[in-house]
Order: structure tokens, then sequence, then C-alpha cells
């Protein structure tokens, strides 16, 4: 997995509370067998106009150009900024494979869906939960300045404002151990085989039931 | 905490599954059972194939193909569309490969996910069960403890049968009472919605409890939790009792007759101990809960049938008041319109939310002898599984809604999330007994209402939406 430390960069504003994974990644996308390739079809029903499928080339597709990441000011911003619950809906991981294609490292908000906030520490995209009137004042940083550099720094668990402010956040540590180092977990827990080994040794007696053929 | 010490449901679960403390409030957890579909499976696959690695416990595994597959009778041709073919084929590559058994499109046990564990036995009392799809959660009527994940996690408990979890807070959502006639499991999970709010149960692990819970059938009980997640909780929970082990006993992968009663003794301890202590802690009347329609473009969004279309100018909250006016601009409604008033284009009665023999019943029940009103281009009725869709034919339910001009069709998600050829054009309006009304899930456009299998049957009837307990 790709490693998360420090990342600067302008902040993409996304005004909208329920920010649900249909609306981060359609249906029609998730017929991909492949892990990559989704970052044209992120955010895919407001920022096109006309229907698109894995089949259309996104480049033929008229743009709309009212959506805010389709606005030069938002362009190239690594960091995305919405309100409370980002990503509720289906567990679909390919919400944060889109995201993360399109070249999103962090999405800040006052709150996450639960499956989206675990997806993303898979996928090396750090999720900050910041307070309300923390992310109130990003969003009035960003409508004054679309061009305002912030810088994420996972490692001391703050967002740094242009203005010098600061804001820190929580994180698990064990999520931030792995994310800081670029940990691949499954080779992490096939490290306790054993245990897991010994647990179902013990428990085929106790409720050999569960392990039916 | 001792282990003298009163525990919640998921207290004792969670406890059982321990294979190891990771200290902070993390364990890694051991996965009974694995139910596998085509959607968030092969990035998976591909996973453990690139780093050669096999599957932990291959009998913990249960594939079906349910998101893709069409519902229409000519399946058995095969499917048209080369993208959803070639999805559906690479889950059964992929279980042929790796020896898992999967139950293929056209063999008669094929059905959501969501409906065939239970219907197998694959889903047992105090199991912990986990699947790629958020609606998961529909397992913990048996008081399992399942979840959904993403396909980082699939691979991981591919690879290991164990998962890396936090653990969750607790909320008892205590309905108290009875309902009243015409109210089913659907309006109360939805109310429940619409009290607590998408992100209420966010963080928790939810325990369904009180009279009117208890009162539930397990199909209810089913409907009841698979909306857990629409709640925000990744888990909902039901305590076992007696109508959870007689919905068990004798399905195929049930304990075996010598393990019954030593598993009979085990899950009747799976219940909250008195005095156990929850995070939080909601009360509900279940008399005051009327058949409810959601309204907007989130699951909070819902009201009982007799109200009206909130305004937005009268929420104080900006944010809040923001996200009404895009939901009613989506919606196509304006504040103050009666909610009975809203006329229909579609009906879609199935999904892993309501499409078990008791919500066939119960839509039934409504369009016997009746006929689908003019104005709705197309009323379609989507049993679970294909064993549902056998018993609903024995008791002759698919001649009904045929009389009653409604099309009866193959097994599968279908129009819930119109992956497959079944979905809403642009500005259709549908009385879906699905779980999402988020903008464009059942098709690019589509305006979604939430309702129950009763509701919605009695809205194809009438052509608009209409209170199902007015109906004679």
């Amino acid at each position: 997995m790709k490693a998360f430390t420090v990342v600067s960069s302008k902040i993409a504003p996304l005004d909208r509370p329920n920010v649900d994974t249909d609306a981060i990644i359609p249906k029609q996308y998730l017929k991909s067998i492949r892990r990559t390739g989704f970052g044209p079809f992120l955010f895919d029903d407001w920022r096109y106009l006309d229907a698109g499928d894995l089949e259309i080339d996104p480049a033929t597709r008229r743009v709309n150009p009212d959506f805010v990441l389709n606005q030069p000011a938002h362009k190239g911003a690594q960091i995305l900024i919405a309100r409370d619950n980002f990503g509720c809906g289906s567990s679909r991981e390919h919400a944060v494979w889109a995201l993360d294609d399109y070249g999103f490292r962090a999405v800040i908000a006052p709150s996450f869906a639960d499956i989206f906030f675990s997806n993303c520490f898979k996928n090396g995209v750090l999720p900050v939960v910041l307070k309300a009137e923390e992310v109130q004042a990003i969003f009035d940083g960003v409508a004054k300045n679309p061009d305002a550099q912030f810088t994420i720094d996972l490692p001391a668990q703050q967002v740094r404002l242009p203005c010098g402010k600061a804001f820190s956040f929580e994180i698990d540590a064990g999520r931030k151990h792995n994310l800081v180092n670029g940990l691949d977990e499954i080779g992490l827990t096939l490290q306790q085989a054993d245990a897991i080994r010994a647990y179902e040794a013990r428990r085929r007696g106790e409720a050999p039931w569960l392990f039916q053929a | 905490m001792t282990a003298a010490s009163p525990r919640t449901l998921y207290d004792k679960i969670w406890d059982a599954h321990v294979v190891k403390d990771l200290g902070g409030g993390s364990a890694l957890i051991y996965i009974d059972r694995h139910l596998v579909h085509e959607v968030t499976s092969p990035q998976a696959f591909d996973g453990l194939r690139l780093n050669h690695r096999q599957p932990w416990r291959l009998g913990a595994n249960l594939a079906v193909a349910d998101h893709n597959v069409p519902t229409t009778p000519d399946r058995a041709q095969g499917i048209k569309d080369p993208i959803s073919r070639a999805q559906v084929d690479a889950l059964d590559a992929n279980c042929a490969e790796y020896g898992i058994t999967e139950f293929r499109m056209n063999d008669l046990r094929q059905g959501i996910v969501h409906v065939i564990g239970p219907e197998q036995g694959a889903t047992l009392p105090g199991m912990t069960v986990v699947c790629g799809d958020s609606h998961t959660s529909t397992h913990g009527a048996f008081g399992a403890l399942a979840f959904g994940i993403g396909t980082s996690e699939v691979e991981h408990a591919l690879a290991t049968q164990t998962l890396v979890l936090k653990k969750a807070k607790t909320m008892l959502i205590r309905v108290s009472g009875h309902v009243g006639p015409g109210v089913t499991a659907k309006d109360i999970t939805l109310a429940i919605i619409g009290r607590i709010g998408t992100a209420g149960g966010t963080g928790h692990v939810i325990e369904y409890a009180g009279e009117a819970i208890e009162d539930l059938s397990m199909e209810g009980r089913m409907t009841l939790c698979n909306m857990a997640i629409e709640g925000g909780a990744r888990a909902g929970l039901v305590a076992v009792d007696d109508k959870t082990i007689a919905y068990v006993k004798g399905r195929p992968y049930a304990p075996k007759p010598e393990h019954w009663d030593a598993a009979v003794a085990d899950w009747t301890t799976l219940k909250s101990d008195p005095g156990a202590r929850f995070d939080s802690v909601i009360e509900i009347d279940a008399a005051s809960i009327e058949p409810q329609v959601s309204w907007g473009t989130s699951p909070e969004m819902v009201l009982p049938v007799g109200a009206r279309v909130p305004d937005p100018a009268r929420e104080a909250d900006p944010v809040k008041r923001n996200g009404m006016e895009k939901a009613l601009a989506y919606m196509g409604l304006a504040a103050g319109t009666r909610i009975e008033q809203i006329a229909i284009d579609k009906v879609f009665i199935g999904s892993c939310t309501n499409s078990r023999i008791e919500d066939m019943r119960a839509a039934a029940a409504v369009v016997k002898g009746r006929k689908k009103a003019a104005n709705v281009k197309l009323a379609m009725v989507v049993p679970g599984s294909g064993l549902v869709k056998q018993q609903a034919e024995a008791e002759g339910l698919d001649r009904i809604f045929v009389e009653a001009g409604f099309e009866w069709r193959e097994p599968g998600c279908s129009m819930c999330l119109a992956m497959n050829a079944d979905r809403l054009e642009p500005g259709e309006r549908c009385a879906s007994t699905s779980n999402r009304n988020f903008e464009g899930r059942q098709g690019a456009g589509g305006r979604t209402h939430l309702v129950s299998p009763a509701m919605a049957a009695a809205a194809g009837i009438a052509g608009h939406f209409v209170d199902v307990r007015t109906l004679s």
C-alpha cells in the first residue's frame, strides 16, 4: 500500500452532507473487474451532463461547468473537503479507488460513514475528521482563495492552514502506523497464523457446527 | 471486562471471536461465514493471485451472483450485457479455481446473497458474517454479528479468515408496545432512520429490542436489520428466541443432528444480560409508527404517508436546508404537497430488504383481484431467490401478480441498484421496497420513494401513494 505522510495541496470544496457512494461512483462502473481507472468517473452524475458507462470515452462527454471539480480553480487539488456523513451507503471500495485514481490523497469532513472510512485506510487515502466549525473555517478559506495551500501532516496529526493556524485530528494508532509506513495488512495478519490456528482448534471443540463443510 | 459483569449481545459475540487483542480497542476477529458476490470480489481474488495466497478455510465461503443477473425469463440463454457477463463469468471462474461453493445463475438456490444466506442456514446465531456488501447487516436478525466490508477486507477475510476490527459502540433501540395493522418491519426501520438520521448509528452496532421487535417474524427482523446501515450502523442485532431457532432448523447448512442440541443451548445465551450497559438508548413507541414513505434523496428523509412534503424554508440549520432544497429539486417535488398526491411511474417490489416470501405474500394480498393503475408503466415483482420464487408460485402468488398487471421476474438485486437492465429512466418516479433513495440509485435521474411491499403494491393499484390501511 502507498504510504501517507505529509501532503500539501489546495483543497476542493464539495459543500454537501451525506455524499453517498452511489454519487461518488455510480453502479455502472462497478462492473469493471479492475482496481484502477475509476478516476474519470468520480462523481459522474454531477460531473457530466450526459450519461456515461464503461464503454463511453469520458473525453467525448459533455462536462457540467457548474460542478465544483470542473472549475479551473479547483483542478489539481489533492484534498477534498465535504460535510457530515461522507461516504454513506454501499460498501463499494470503488468509491475510494475513484477518489485515489482522480488524485485525491485525503478527504476532510466532520464525519464519515464507517465502511468508507475503513476502506480509505486500505488504499493509502486519509480520511480526516475535523470539528464542524473547523471544516467551516476551511470552506471559508477556500472560498476566499481557492489556490491557498493546506498541509495535512499525518505524523503530527495536524491540518495546517495557510494563515498559520493548525487543526489537530485523532486517528487510531494502528491505522496511522500502517498508513505512515505503507504496510500490507494481510501480510501483517498472516504473521498471526499460529494464533488463528489455535483459535480454530479451540473453537472447533466448543462449537463444531461452525466448521461443518 | 470480566465474565461476571453483564454483557450486551454484541459483547458476547465479540468476545467469542477474539483471536488476538491488538490493543487500543482493536482485535483480530475470527470470521465464521464469508458470503461472496460478483461485484466486490474480482479484485480481491486478483489480490490473492498476485500475492500467491490461498483462501484460509474454503468451507467458510459461499458465493452467488446477484447484482448483475438479468431478471427476465430469457436469462437461461445467458447475460446479454457483455460487461455484466464478464463480471459474473469472473466469479464463476474464481470460485472454480479456488474450490469455493457457488450457486450459479441458473441454480434453483441462486438469489440475493442476503436472502440465500439465511435461507440455506449458512447464517447461524452467534456467527460473525461478512460480505462485500453493506446490507450484510441483514443477517443480524439471527443474533449474528454481520457487517459489510470493502474489497480489501474481502481479500483479507479470504486470506486469513479474520479481520482487524475496532470494537464499536452499542446503541439499544427499544420499540415498545405493538404496531397497528398495516404497519410492517419496513415502516419500523424507516421510522427509526427518520428519528436517528442516516448518521445516527455511525460507529455503533444497533441492538433492536422491545415487544414490537419480538413480534416480528424472521423475515421482518431481516428487513429491520437490513437497513441498520441506512441509519449509519455497520451492524444491527436481534436477540435469539424460539422463532430464530425454528427458522434455522432443517436448513441445508444448519448444524447436523449430532450437534443440534449443543448449538441450541449455545444460541439461547445470545441475548444481552439484564443490566448490560449500552452507549446510547433510543425509545420508540410502536403504536406511534405509521406506514412510511420517503420523500427525498436520503433514507432519513421519510414521513408517515398522511404527511406533506416538508418546507426547507422552515429548517433552521443551513446545511440541512441546503440538502432539503437539493433533494426536492432532484425529486421534482414542491414543499407542502400531500404525499398521497404524488403519482408514480413504476413499482419495484424486491431487493435484499423486501423480497422474501412474507413480502411476496403481503404485496399479493393487496393486489389480489385489483388492477395496476393505467399511469403506472411497469410494476415488477422480483423474488429474492429461486426458492422464494418456487414457494410463491406454489402458493399461486405469481398468478395474482400477473392478473393484476404486475410482472413476475427471476431472482436478483434488479432495480434496487440497476446494475442489470432493470432501471428507471430520467425523471421516472418509483414506489420501491428497496433501501436507498440516493440520486441515480435506480437509474440516472430516477426518483425513488422507499416503502413497504404492501404500500408499494397499493401505490401500483392507485397510481399514487395511498395509505394501505384505507384500502378495503
